[in-house]
């Protein structure tokens, strides 16, 4: 993985600053700082940080929904200024469509391409499959379990063939048996369709269960502070040797660097 | 453990809402001075387990005791942490740990030194005149703990309290929670979902089966303190309990 495969993401010298209007003064909170980060096609990266250190800003600004104050993003050889449908994102909060249901909340992407019929419902019952989620096409999202949305949001994002999905943290919220059933679920998915994923966590388990690759963050302002390639055999378990002894070797990092 | 002390006794409890059986025919005991941990698989009833014991559901059948009595919150020495922050918006965090020992009316005094006592635990001394919008997650997490701990309950019940706080954070407060513990002996009964996390604070881990909710074995968790994620045992046993309650 490491040296091979065009670079899909490109992202340099990354600025960020939110500015808050106060009636005593401004108040100037620089969240990014020097942030570099380059993910090749298919390659899984994992960001992984403290709270509140930036892990949002920083994909929001990837996927062009939020703007930067200097540096280049480049994502699929394209400058980012604003969202496009070849970058696909699987929110934090399921951020599904509750009045529509499961079939077209996955198939709302290509729907409004104006694909036909027959074909946005073929591609739809796909990554319906994919999910897991067969004979849930009909249901509305407050029917379902908290990792089953999060199943319909992957489906979604899947749909709009994106060549890059950005995930922030989508198991965030979710205990941690289902958690752990869902990153199980994820590694399948995205064995089966190989896609470049950038994803958000601040779970050290899940980061190292997941990635070809984590990045691991500062505190704000945020920038990289240790890069980790894990190749760890996979399926992985989260209780092998190897997996523990990243896992404390990261933790240790963290500990001394950070808190 | 033979030779301990019974704290809490639970015997037959059975809950059920409408035609859903969720306890059915539960006993156990808790002894003094205890960690217990109870792990069960994702909506099995571990919070309707902790709501019929300590009586904020009314129970079907079966009998609770504490030292040989009837529980009773009014009476026995209770604290409860919920799963979400339940700090008071309107009190400063002072006025948040104080709030407990008002109520149980401890005389201004023993109210001041207590109060003392658990804030610089919690590391809270500089914010006692803050208001909980003004904290984060895990400061108000920690005042919780300290009200909790401020009253020296003979019971002390946590329903996972750190489910949604950061790991590093989570870790740090788990060993705060072992520090507090290790020093005032209060019994705990503490729920989650997170196998490790059982793994790592228990003296005794109870592990419920899915619904209708039965014990389905208990394990006794000696590994010495304090403990490692990485260690052999550790992991050992942590597999041991995960394979018990696996269904993802």
């Amino acid at each position: 993985m490491d040296n091979q495969g065009k670079i899909k993401i490109q992202c340099g010298h990354l600025h960020k600053t939110f500015h808050a209007k106060n009636r005593k003064q401004d108040e100037v909170n620089e969240v990014i700082r020097d942030f570099n980060l380059q993910v090749r096609e298919n390659e899984f990266v994992v960001l992984f940080g403290p709270g509140q250190c930036g892990k949002t800003t920083i994909l929001n600004i990837l996927a062009g929904l939020e703007e930067k104050n200097s540096g280049t993003v480049v994502v699929n050889d394209i400058e980012v200024t604003g969202p496009r449908q070849d970058r696909g994102m699987v929110y934090q909060t399921t951020a599904l469509f509750p009045w529509l249901k499961v079939i077209d909340n996955v198939a709302f992407g290509p729907k409004m391409q104006g694909m036909k019929h027959s074909d946005w419902k073929k591609k739809a019952q796909y990554y319906i499959d994919l999910v897991g989620l067969t004979g849930f096409e009909k249901t509305y999202p407050v029917k379902l379990s908290g990792g089953m949305q999060q199943r319909v949001g992957i489906a979604r994002a899947y749909c709009n063939d994106p060549e890059v999905i950005f995930m922030d943290e989508p198991f965030g919220h979710l205990d941690a048996q289902t958690r752990y059933l869902m990153e199980e679920e994820i590694e399948k998915i995205c064995n089966g369709e190989k896609r470049t994923v950038v994803f958000v966590t601040n779970n050290i388990e899940e980061a190292i269960y997941l990635a070809d690759r984590i990045v691991l963050l500062t505190n704000t302002p945020t920038h990289v502070d240790k890069e980790y390639v894990v190749d760890i055999p996979r399926p992985r378990d989260y209780t092998s040797p190897g997996f523990l002894a990243l896992r404390e070797e990261i933790t240790a990092r963290i500990d001394t660097t950070n808190l | 453990m033979e030779d301990k002390k019974i704290k809490v006794e639970v015997r037959n409890l059975t809950k059920s809402f409408g035609n859903l059986l969720v306890l059915d025919n539960v006993s156990f005991e808790v002894f003094d001075g205890e960690f217990l941990c109870i792990v069960g698989p994702t909506g099995c009833g571990k919070t309707t387990f902790l709501n019929s014991l300590t009586k904020l559901y009314d129970i079907d059948s079966g009998s609770i005791t504490v030292d040989g009595e009837e529980i009773n919150p009014r009476k026995h020495n209770l604290a409860y942490i919920f799963q979400e922050y339940s700090t008071m918006e309107w009190l400063k965090v002072q006025e948040n740990i104080e709030y407990g020992l008002k109520i149980k009316k401890f005389s201004p005094e023993a109210i001041k030194q207590r109060t003392d006592i658990v804030i610089q635990m919690v590391g809270l001394d500089k914010y006692r005149n803050y208001y909980p919008s003004q904290l984060s997650a895990s400061m108000l997490q920690r005042v919780v703990i300290a009200r909790a701990f401020a009253i020296q309950p003979d019971l002390l019940l946590m329903d996972e309290p750190y489910g949604q706080l950061d790991l590093t954070l989570k870790y740090k407060l788990e060993d705060e929670l072992i520090k507090m513990w290790e020093r005032q002996r209060t019994t705990v009964l503490f729920i989650t979902h997170n196998i490790e996390e059982a793994v790592y604070l228990s003296d005794r881990i109870i592990v419920l089966t899915n619904k209708p909710t039965k014990i389905k074995t208990e394990i006794i968790n000696n590994l010495p303190r304090p403990r490692k994620v990485s260690d052999l045992e550790f992991v050992k046993l942590r597999n041991q309990v995960t394979d018990l309650i696996k269904w993802w």
